[in-house]
């Protein structure tokens, strides 16, 4: 099986950025994949309708840390509308690409960002 | 720095079985099946091999089919039997932890017709024998059971295993890979009348095995058209291979007690500080009955995919049954078939040991691992 992963992943996956939870988040989202196994746990700051801050918590695989780690430092200052769009193409693409069987992790990564951003809309409504 | 912790994968060749090998792959070329000189002076290395082989093991060598490993042998054992003995009845029974090339050809021959039954183990990975025989019915041709798992290196007892199987009347086999030189294998002695093989996992080369076939049992050959093993096994023999086969066979039990002392002490050492150093680890299958080289850990709450890629970026090679690391996503199915929780499943790492490896390597790997078990489970989702 070929599973070389490219420096930039690599980088992502030894030095991550975000990592962590946000005190006083504006809104938190959990998403895991059935299929492998993997979990992320998205925080949310919002300010002036941009993501001011977002942080993520990992159990998954070097691929799954290095997607969340970029997508996270890409989407800080997108309107939350830019962030929901932020398609798991550009992720693979910022990587440098991803293995084939990997390309599922980035997947996850954006369906937790356009998650949390929810959850964060969902509250603005119930006020 | 380069720490091979893999051995069950494969190992490094021996520099004496390479040794022994390059004539036959230099200048003593011809082909053993040719009626010339060449060939023929090749074809006396190849039986006197063959022999070696078979004394070591304890079986008649007219039994010993050379094959390119043990995926070939357990593919022509497990297909070649039961299509050869149909006559017989058409059910076989595999265990749960097999090997994928044993599962996957039991399972190929349900679509031809067979019936096939899964041995369960128990939690620390031993064969029921209990739920072994009560699936052994009287139209069983073939029971197939390995010696000793790939992934957490429990062992079977093969005696009373084969002494079950016959006494129901059906064949016995084992794929023994992962035995040599952990156990002391004699095929008579033992009652197997199938064995599968692989050099590349006690020091010899790549692409060469053997199957072990009772000469008084019929068996289909895999691979027709030559006459190469009395018409069992097709293709050219490969000399090299077969020698080294041999010489690594020979060495490894010549020096079978330094060889586990050795392994032995070194594993040991490394659990106990493992479990003395790093919190919430837990030992996959029985200590007790497991191969001397053999370490599967669970780390709880964080993946085994990204723990092996830690340490492969310190140097350090060892293997898992993450999903991740899986090419179809699935999880490990031997330590399904233990009883690892779901939750558990994807958190385990396999250190496997061998005669290279000395106590400053197993120092370092225990020192990066603390530090990559830390660094993981400071950013995991999953709460204590």
């Amino acid at each position: 099986m070929s599973l070389n992963y490219t420096k930039k992943t690599v980088e992502h996956f030894l030095h991550p950025k975000n990592i962590g939870e946000i005190k006083n988040a504006d809104a938190v989202a959990d998403i895991g994949n059935m299929v492998c196994g993997d979990q992320l746990s998205f925080s949310l700051k919002v300010k002036d309708g941009r993501v001011a801050d977002i942080k993520f918590l990992s159990f998954g695989c070097a691929s799954n840390i290095a997607t969340a780690s970029i997508m996270t430092e890409r989407v800080k200052g997108m309107t939350l509308e830019e962030a929901k769009n932020y398609k798991w193409q550009e992720t693979v693409d910022e990587l440098g690409g991803l293995p084939q069987q990997k390309i599922h992790c980035s997947i996850l990564a954006s369906e937790g960002l356009k998650k949390v951003i929810e959850e964060y809309e969902k509250k603005q409504i119930d006020k | 720095m380069k720490i091979y912790l893999d051995n069950s994968a494969t190992t490094r060749l021996d520099p004496r079985v390479l040794a022994d090998m390059k004539p036959y792959l230099t200048g003593e070329y011809g082909n053993a099946s040719s009626i010339h000189y060449m060939g023929q002076n090749n074809n006396l290395v190849l039986e006197a091999a063959r022999d070696k082989i078979a004394k070591i093991l304890g079986a008649p060598a007219r039994g010993i089919v050379f094959t390119s490993g043990a995926s070939e042998s357990n593919n022509l054992i497990i297909k070649g039997v039961m299509f050869a003995n149909s006559e017989k009845g058409k059910h076989l029974i595999v265990s749960a932890i097999e090997h994928p090339c044993v599962l996957q050809s039991a399972r190929q021959l349900i679509k031809h017709g067979f019936e096939l039954d899964i041995a369960p183990v128990t939690e620390a990975g031993l064969i029921d024998l209990v739920a072994l025989e009560k699936l052994i019915r009287p139209y069983t041709v073939l029971v197939s059971i390995m010696a000793v798992n790939n992934e957490i290196g429990t062992i079977a007892d093969l005696k009373t295993i084969a002494k079950l199987v016959h006494d129901k009347g059906a064949y016995f086999h084992s794929d023994i890979v992962q035995s040599i030189p952990y156990l002391d294998i004699n095929i008579e002695d033992l009652g197997l009348d199938f064995a599968s093989l692989s050099a590349h996992k006690f020091y010899g080369p790549k692409g060469v095995g053997i199957a072990y076939l009772n000469p008084k049992i019929k068996i289909e050959p895999l691979i027709a058209g030559g006459e190469q093993e009395n018409g069992t096994r097709a293709g050219t023999y490969n000399l090299p291979g077969i020698v080294g086969f041999a010489k690594s066979l020979e060495l490894v039990y010549q020096e079978k007690t330094e060889h586990i002392n050795k392994v032995k002490e070194l594993r040991d050492y490394m659990w106990e500080r493992i479990k003395t150093e790093i919190p919430e680890v837990y030992l996959n299958g029985s200590l007790s009955k497991r191969t001397p080289n053999n370490l599967n850990i669970l780390f709880a709450r964080i993946e085994g995919e990204a723990i092996l890629m830690d340490l492969s970026m310190k140097g350090i090679c060892v293997s898992t049954g993450s999903a991740c690391s899986a090419h179809n996503l699935k999880t490990s199915y031997v330590l399904q078939a233990i009883g690892l929780t779901l939750d558990n499943l994807n958190s385990n790492i396999r250190f496997t040991l061998g005669k290279f490896n000395n106590k400053k390597e197993i120092d370092y790997t225990v020192d990066a691992l603390k530090k990559t078990v830390t660094r993981l489970r400071k950013f995991t989702p999953i709460k204590k």
